[in-house]
């Protein structure tokens, strides 16, 4: 018989997760010298992950990676099974039944908690949530956020935080040319919020977000953006430590925060208040059970050995009157059912991308993972790409010494017919083609890039389905 | 981006040795399992100590008794150790700064895994390639976007 990996034998590989990273892995696959049929699965009839639900509305140029992936999709040994959960629809003894080799590409899909008395208060969200439900994505559409209240916090200080707060700051008018969903778009322009703070718990040479998102905030139509002058000063210890490493860009960033000190607000509807070295202790609430503040305890920095400057909180506490709080201090992993998890990191265990047997450490044959859920939930879409590389390269090693699954049902009709039984509905890439068409058209009528499709029974309707 | 970043991807793997072990069994060790440095501890408590291979060779290439010399003889102390939420530029600074390979990461007390300078390196080149295909990827639609706007 053939080697697995040529012509007649092509190497069967199952993708989870439609994101930028599943994409990636395809691509590097398709290019590689060993002829691979690739089946990319993802639980949403939509691909594209977090470019779809997470990148926000008023960033579309960054959504343009799709035209990539499009590509990847066109090639004839590629297939796109939408709609099809593993866990709930596939397992991973089915999937070992089809392929040679799986690889888990399916994200963060939930969120850190800040671990405060008051965090589940009604008023008090994950900013996963709201991303997730202004982005339009099925299972969050129909969640409510009360914006009838005058103060929000979003505590954090990465760019997930920013964007949160941007679209809390944008006028409809705005809003009104990106692709935002209609129900947030429709929620959000009876908005009554004023005010909007941004919290660190560290100083401004320690926040997350990146300079082009910071500098974006002080230039909103009807917002003024403020920060009080003795937390955006840099500290001798944050000195130090930028002139240690040389690091341009933050020195830059600082920078710019300090040129939002102190400043005075303007006829502008809205203000922004960056705040630094403070940290939630409590979300409050009254007697309904509903969110009225913030308290917050004021830190100071210290030196770990490495000379990283980590939050220490002082004993000084305050309150900020607010109605609504969305914590954005990371995303975090979820396991799969049957795949190995490393609890300390929330991400599958895995080495360079090879899934390990928690017992013996070993690696699995035939398993792999890539993006988010294999390093956790950092850097930009491009940085999965050298990830999945990494993850591909150890698939291709592995092939070449025989490592592999060794498949009951190997022929790519099978695998086709296990997902037409276990889930009727399952979408194609020519039935999101379908949608992506349908949700242009409706956007060119009202000068936006798109009107997105919420719900799966439309996209089934427009599917033909 | 943090340490915590590059332990994900390395299994929890530890490789550590004892004080009172042999230099040949602890060559045995990092042969094995194809590392540069081993984290060297006593039965309890945080690392006492880590052995490089080029502790080892350094002394192997003037003495050949070594051997059979004590882990805790040829081991390099005190332990620079850093912590999950330390950020790559810190780390690799201090690493530069100490003349330090390897740094063990400790969580508490507990030895959650040990980063080389290398992995720092790799994880910085990553990084950087990513914003640069992000940014490629931005310029392009933006110059799209003229074309059609001319
Ligand atoms: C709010 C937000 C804004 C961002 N903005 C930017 C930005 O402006 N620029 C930028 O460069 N980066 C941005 N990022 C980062 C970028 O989105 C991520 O780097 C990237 O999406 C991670 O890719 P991934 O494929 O690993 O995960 P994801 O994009 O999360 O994709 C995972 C996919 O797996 C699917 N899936 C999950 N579980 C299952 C299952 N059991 N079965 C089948 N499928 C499953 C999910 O439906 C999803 O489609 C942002 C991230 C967030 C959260």
């Amino acid at each position: 018989m053939a080697a697995v990996g040529t012509a007649d034998r092509p190497l069967r590989v199952a993708i989870i997760g439609a994101g930028p990273t599943g994409f990636y892995a395809a691509d590097h696959l398709l290019r590689s010298a060993t002829t691979v049929e690739i089946d990319l699965y993802d639980r949403l009839p939509t691909p594209f992950g977090l470019v779809r639900g997470g990148v926000a509305p008023d960033h579309q140029k960054i959504k343009a990676v799709t035209a990539a992936f499009d590509k990847v999709a066109a090639h004839p040994r590629f297939r796109f099974f939408g709609n099809v959960e593993l866990g709930k629809h596939v397992t991973v003894d089915d999937l070992r039944r089809h392929y040679h080799q799986v690889v888990y590409c399916t994200g963060a899909q939930t969120d850190r908690r800040m671990g405060v008395p008051g965090e589940d208060l009604s008023g008090s969200h994950p900013a996963t949530e709201f991303v997730a439900w202004y982005n339009g994505h099925p299972d969050y559409r129909d969640l409510t956020f009360d914006l009838s209240v005058e103060r929000a916090a979003v505590v954090g200080v990465g760019n997930v935080a920013v964007d949160v707060a941007r679209i809390l700051c944008r006028t409809p008018d705005e809003l009104a040319q990106t692709d935002i969903a209609d129900h947030a778009l429709e929620a959000l322009r009876r908005s009554r919020i004023k005010e909007v703070y941004l919290l660190g718990r560290r100083g401004p040479a320690q926040a997350a977000f990146t300079n082009p998102e910071i500098k974006e905030l002080g230039e909103l139509a009807d917002t003024d953006i403020t920060v009080p002058a003795a937390e955006a000063a840099l500290d001798d210890a944050s000195r130090a430590s930028l002139e240690r490493t040389n690091d341009r860009a933050t020195m830059k960033k600082v920078e710019i925060i300090r040129t939002y000190a102190d400043r005075a607000r303007t006829e502008r509807s809205r203000a922004l208040v960056l705040r630094f070295l403070v940290s939630p202790a409590e979300v409050v609430g009254d007697d309904a059970g509903r969110v009225t503040g913030l308290e917050l305890v004021r830190n100071t920095l210290v030196p770990t050995t490495t000379g990283t400057l980590q939050a220490k909180p002082t004993g000084e506490h305050e309150v900020l009157p607010v109605g609504l709080v969305f914590r954005s201090v990371g995303y975090r992993g979820v396991p799969l059912p049957g795949v190995p998890f490393n609890e300390s990191w929330a991400v599958i265990l895995n080495e360079k991308g090879r899934v390990l047997d928690p017992d013996t450490k070993q690696p699995l044959v035939g398993e792999f993972t890539a993006g988010w859920i294999k390093r956790g939930p950092t850097g930009v879409i491009g940085t999965n790409k050298p990830d999945a590389a990494e993850t591909v390269q150890c698939m291709l090693e592995d092939t070449a010494a025989g490592r592999l699954l060794t498949p009951a049902e190997p022929a790519a009709d099978a695998a086709e017919r296990l997902v037409r039984e276990r889930q009727p509905q399952w979408f194609s890439y020519a039935d999101w083609l379908k949608v992506n068409e349908t949700e242009v058209a409706k956007g060119r009528a009202g000068g936006r890039p798109r009107v997105k499709l919420t719900r799966v029974d439309e996209m089934l309707a427009v599917a033909g389905r | 981006m943090t340490i915590a970043t590059i332990l994900a991807k390395k299994g929890g793997h530890v490789f550590t040795v004892r004080p009172d072990q042999t230099i040949r069994e602890a060559l045995a060790i990092l042969a094995e399992r194809n590392v540069g440095a081993l984290v060297v501890m006593a039965s309890a408590g945080p690392p006492v100590g880590i052995l490089s291979e080029r502790d080892i060779v350094r002394r192997l290439v003037r003495d050949e008794q070594a051997f059979t010399m004590k882990v805790s003889e040829l081991m390099s102390k005190p332990v620079i150790s850093g912590v999950p939420q330390d950020d790559l530029a810190s780390a690799a600074v201090t690493m530069t700064e100490k003349r330090i390979r390897h740094l063990p990461i400790l969580d508490g007390e507990r030895l959650v895994g040990v980063i080389s300078i290398g992995d720092i390196v790799k994880a910085q080149r990553d990084e950087y390639q990513g914003e640069v295909e992000t940014l490629e990827t931005q310029l392009i639609e933006e110059g799209r976007g003229k074309v059609i706007k001319h």
